[in-house]
């Protein structure tokens, strides 16, 4: 894969590959399970030192977080779902985000410098967690027929093309949404990844006798890249949520 | 070349698709993420919240302990206002009643001057009148006494008793005070 006939070592599918770093009882533990428990390790030790003994009279620290903290949610849960509907959803929506955006922000991280959200398994997790809760909350709140109504859109004013309507609804709601829920964080860190690689081996690679000013260019993106690739990660993290929230919202909601 | 091409192949196995989530990263992810979402729903979340409700109640009950603090003030100068007035007022009102209690006094007073100097004036009237009676009667006694002895002295007798009973002397004088009367 990475001969290509002219040595450039090009990233692909394998810079997502990584080896075992090293075995417990059978269990292969790689490097982006490690960045995924160190992301829980970071989340957690900055909202412990923030919120842990939190005062009325803020820290600076304290501060932050709680910025963090009512930008989910007012800025997400609350505009969505309202104060109301929305509150249970809180702690929910606000580790998904915190967890999300650190998982990202790996990828420009010095050393770590991958984006843990770019393997699919973490990304679908989530969003297998979120799917677990909207659709229960489906039928909880509608019942069984009323649930399938808000899931498939069901609606008699429609006419005959109601059942076209209905399936088409049905296949987007209940079988697509979870998938695309969890690709567009994936592919979006995923291409990130590969952009960033791109340059940063590029720059290398192209530092020799008269190709150092393109070096010099790649290197240049690399850092453009970098601060571009630090607004997708926050975006992607605030898109997750947000679809999040639509989506439980859509289960609350009356008609769908 | 066969080594090479099976060693590829093994390579192009391991890449397996990208969209296929592994499983021990699912679980891997499972648990990283459950323990952040359990620390935060169960410890920092309650934390900061109650830290929050409080903060909103200080800054809630510093306006509302402002807003009764100025509205105590309020009632109070109200009630002073009202206290002024009505000190004013009663000022006002004890002003009116010595005012006319004085002029009560005054009239009072004038009355009694009056009611005493119509009193002297009549004690007086009445003593001149008395003393002029009094006059009179002896003036009249002494004048018949004289006319009397006078007349004795030229007659050369005693008419002491003719004139008492006959009473001339009166009829005389009486006339005398009736011209006087009507010249007058």
């Amino acid at each position: 894969m990475s001969d290509n006939g002219c040595g450039f070592p090009a990233p692909g599918l394998h810079s997502f590959l990584f080896k075992p770093m090293f075995t417990v009882g059978g269990f292969e533990f790689n490097k982006v399970m490690m960045l995924a428990l160190l992301t829980t390790l970071v989340v957690i030790t900055f909202f412990y030192l923030a919120f842990g003994k939190a005062k009325v009279i803020p820290g600076k620290l304290q501060m932050m977080g709680e910025a963090g903290y009512d930008f989910v949610r007012r800025g997400i849960v609350y505009e969505t779902l309202g104060k109301k509907d929305g509150e249970k959803y809180v702690p929910l929506m606000v580790s998904l985000f915190f967890f999300i955006w650190i998982m990202n922000i790996w990828s420009v991280i010095p050393l770590t410098q991958f984006p843990v959200s770019s393997i699919i398994a973490y990304p679908a997790v989530l969003a297998a967690i979120v799917y677990l809760v909207w659709v229960p909350l489906t039928f909880k709140k509608h019942g069984f027929v009323g649930g399938w109504k808000n899931v498939t859109g069901y609606d008699n004013s429609l006419g005959p093309i109601k059942w076209l309507v209905s399936f088409i609804e049905f296949f987007s709601n209940l079988l697509v949404r979870p998938f695309t829920h969890a690709v567009r964080l994936f592919a979006n860190m995923f291409a990130g990844h590969l952009m960033l690689v791109m340059f940063t081996v590029a720059s290398w690679y192209l530092l020799n006798s008269w190709l150092i000013p393109a070096a010099g260019v790649s290197f240049v993106m690399t850092i453009g890249m970098i601060l571009f690739e630090l607004f997708v990660q926050a975006v992607q993290a605030y898109v997750f949520v947000l679809l999040a929230c639509s989506y439980i919202q859509g289960a609350l909601a009356k008609h769908h | 070349m066969i080594a090479n091409l099976v060693q590829l192949a093994a390579e192009h196995a391991e890449e397996q698709n990208p969209l296929i989530p592994p499983g021990p990263e699912l679980l891997v992810g499972a648990i990283a993420f459950a323990i952040v979402f359990f620390f935060f729903w169960k410890k920092l979340l309650p934390n900061i919240n109650k830290v929050l409700e409080e903060r909103r109640e200080a800054i809630e009950g510093g306006i509302e302990k402002a807003e009764a603090a100025q509205t105590e003030a309020q009632s109070v100068l109200e009630q002073y206002k009202a206290q002024l007035a009505e000190a004013r007022h009663e000022a006002a009102r004890l002003r009116q009643e010595a005012q006319e209690q004085g002029a009560q006094l005054i009239a009072e007073m004038r009355a009694e001057g009056q009611r005493q100097r119509e009193e002297i004036v009549a004690a007086g009237h009445a003593q001149i009148e008395a003393d002029r009676k009094a006059a009179a009667q002896s003036l009249r006694q002494d004048v018949g006494q004289l006319a009397t002895d006078l007349a004795g002295k030229l007659v050369g007798e005693s008419l002491e008793d003719h004139a008492r009973q006959s009473r001339t002397i009166d009829r005389f004088l009486d006339e005398l005070e009736e011209k006087a009367e009507a010249a007058r």
